[in-house]
């Protein structure tokens, strides 16, 4: 009988850590959303923040986020895709791909901190790219490429081996038939890997302090040129994002309502990555039924 | 096979195939460029602090004093050392537990439930920013801290905590993979014999599945040796050994991630920064070894 009742003690323990778990995150959720949402309104999510005077906003931050998500996934997307590509059908096992095997890993567990640091050094200072959403986008885009590489892996993974075979077959070159049939098979996977590794993007602050900046210019929203200075669609002008807002916020800021305003824009990045989740989740689960005639 | 089955194509199949070729190996390279580019740049710089400015490495990873800007400046990294290795083994021994109680829910308790609705709540931690983390941190946990121990709340206790929910995902879903992974015939066995479900659980399934276990487990300090922001928030950021978890303290991400901004490019105390980076970029290299190493065990297991 000792066993049994061992048995029923772990079980307990058990089922009471897991939910502790769900607790926790439903506290997370709760305590971010209830203290946010009620700050958040149209004004809030549309003017400029203020240094020292309540009622700031984070208007241009929320511009930033989503203008330096595009230019990152511009960028990352036919890189990390060609590279997984490349991985996944023309590596052949030998001591390079092993290297290079290595290599994403190793990049993968880079500290985001010392990617941003490698910005600032080649990217701000030696390339004179200077604090900018450029440079931030392509320091992301070396902290992001391991993902995107191994999405790619994943997806062209998931392709029955028939399905290449029968094209080759025909006759149709080896680049045609990952283009053609592979890559609309894989896509599924590498769309909702995609939207998960951009709303890393989207939350990350740490490499984009030393190479986006920690400041916006006075942006002008009437000025669509995206050679002026002012302009919001130059990618050569500095960018505070929303995710290094909140650190700022939280670790300097002088607003009266400082902790509104983190509160807020907390919520603002909790839900959009929900969104980025979620959407991932439906257009995968779409696709793979589209795709497959699965019920 | 397909050597000869490329050979037999015409001009524009060869063509083609060689467009595919040719973008595929460009990213390759790319990705090699950048990350022998980073290693460079980054130990060149950090080295810089020892050839140029003639700092003794042994004084800066065991020196008690961090004063860059004193009359006679010290170098003394330890505190940070100790404040980074503190934190994230912390965490790591709050969150393995709970992480290796949820993946046996997934799997072996309620796979429904835990597959239907435990796994994406998992999930969805991982994708929440580490600023994120670090605000709820520091409005609930250090006021909470403060209230309930002497001190202010910040320190090693909050840091740790903070970063235990934020790799909780990172343990938890390769746990899950390693129990999912067991052959079912262990389990069967075990079972046939009468065992109960946590004798297997303890005798069977946590042994076989070890390796894997601790892969979880380091990769998980990794991450949290190498978060900065959330850690930076509610560590408190004096550069000194605490004597206690609710003292203020700092790690080497924090420390970075608070004076670069305020050093000017190729001084002395702007080089000791980038020692401390290639301090955690040698850890990375170290933490990858042996994930590798602990694959391999789990291989010939």
């Amino acid at each position: 009988m000792k066993a049994k009742t061992a048995d029923k003690v772990a079980t307990t323990i058990i089922i009471m850590l897991a939910s502790v778990i769900v607790l926790v995150l439903a506290g997370l959720l709760g305590y971010i959303l209830v203290r946010g949402l009620s700050h958040i309104s149209f004004d809030f999510l549309t003017s400029a923040p203020q240094s020292f005077r309540k009622g700031g906003g984070i208007g241009p931050q929320l511009f930033n986020s989503i203008f330096l998500l595009v230019l990152t996934m511009i960028i990352t997307i036919p890189i990390g895709l060609g590279a997984g590509i490349y991985m996944s059908e023309y590596a052949k096992p030998s001591k390079f791909t092993n290297f290079i095997r290595l290599i994403v890993e190793v990049l993968s567990s880079f500290p985001s901190i010392v990617v941003g640091l490698f910005g600032l050094l080649v990217l701000v200072n030696l390339f004179g790219f200077g604090f900018s959403l450029f440079s931030g986008a392509l320091a992301l885009t070396v902290f992001n490429l391991p993902l995107m590489v191994r999405i790619t892996e994943q997806g062209l993974k998931s392709v029955p081996k028939e399905q290449k075979e029968a094209s080759l077959a025909l006759g149709i070159s080896k680049w045609k038939t990952i283009r053609s049939v592979m890559i609309p098979i894989g896509i599924p996977v590498i769309l909702s890997g995609t939207i998960l590794a951009a709303g890393r993007v989207f939350g990350e602050a740490a490499a984009l302090l030393f190479t986006a900046g920690m400041s916006s210019p006075r942006l002008d929203f009437t000025d669509w040129n995206p050679f002026s200075p002012f302009s919001p669609l130059n990618p050569f002008r500095p960018a505070e994002t929303l995710a290094v807002h909140i650190w700022k916020v939280n670790s300097e800021g002088l607003a009266p309502d400082a902790a509104q305003i983190a509160a807020g824009a907390s919520a603002v990045l909790v839900i959009t990555v929900l969104l980025f989740n979620l959407s991932a989740r439906w257009l995968g689960r779409y696709m793979y039924r589209k795709f497959t005639a699965i019920k | 096979m397909a050597k000869s089955h490329d050979r037999q194509q015409g001009t524009p199949h060869i063509a083609e195939e060689w467009v595919g070729r040719i973008y595929t190996t460009i990213c390759i390279l790319f990705l090699i460029v950048s990350i022998f580019s980073l290693v460079y740049f980054v130990a060149s710089k950090g080295l810089s602090t020892f050839f140029v400015n003639h700092v003794n490495p042994l004084d800066l990873l065991t020196g008690l004093k961090w004063s860059p800007d004193a009359d006679i400046p010290l170098f003394g990294a330890l505190p940070f050392i100790v404040g980074s290795f503190s934190t994230s083994l912390l965490a790591a021994i709050i969150a393995a537990p709970l992480s290796f109680c949820a993946a046996v829910f997934m799997v072996e308790i309620a796979p429904n439930f835990g597959r239907k609705y435990l796994q994406p709540v998992i999930e969805l931690l991982a994708g929440i920013p580490s600023v994120v983390y670090g605000f709820v941190g520091l409005s609930v946990i250090v006021p909470l801290f403060r209230d309930w121990f002497p001190g202010q709340g910040v320190g090693i206790a909050a840091g740790a905590v903070v970063l235990s929910v934020m790799i909780l995902p990172i343990i938890t879903s390769i746990s899950t993979d390693a129990l999912a992974a067991l052959p079912k015939g262990l389990k069967e066995g075990s079972y046939a014999l009468g065992a109960t479900r946590w004798q297997t659980i303890y005798r069977i399934v946590l042994p076989t599945t070890l390796p894997a276990q601790l892969t979880g487990i380091v990769l998980g300090i990794a991450r949290a040796f190498g978060e900065a922001l959330a850690v930076q928030m509610v560590i408190g950021n004096a550069p000194h050994i605490p004597r206690s978890l609710f003292e203020s303290t700092s790690t080497l991400t924090s420390a970075i991630t608070l004076s670069m901004g305020n050093t000017a490019m190729n001084s002395i105390q702007n080089n000791v920064l980038w020692s401390l980076a290639m301090i955690l970029m040698l850890m990375t290299f170290v933490f990858v070894f042996i994930v590798r190493w602990l694959e391999r065990r789990s291989k010939l297991g």
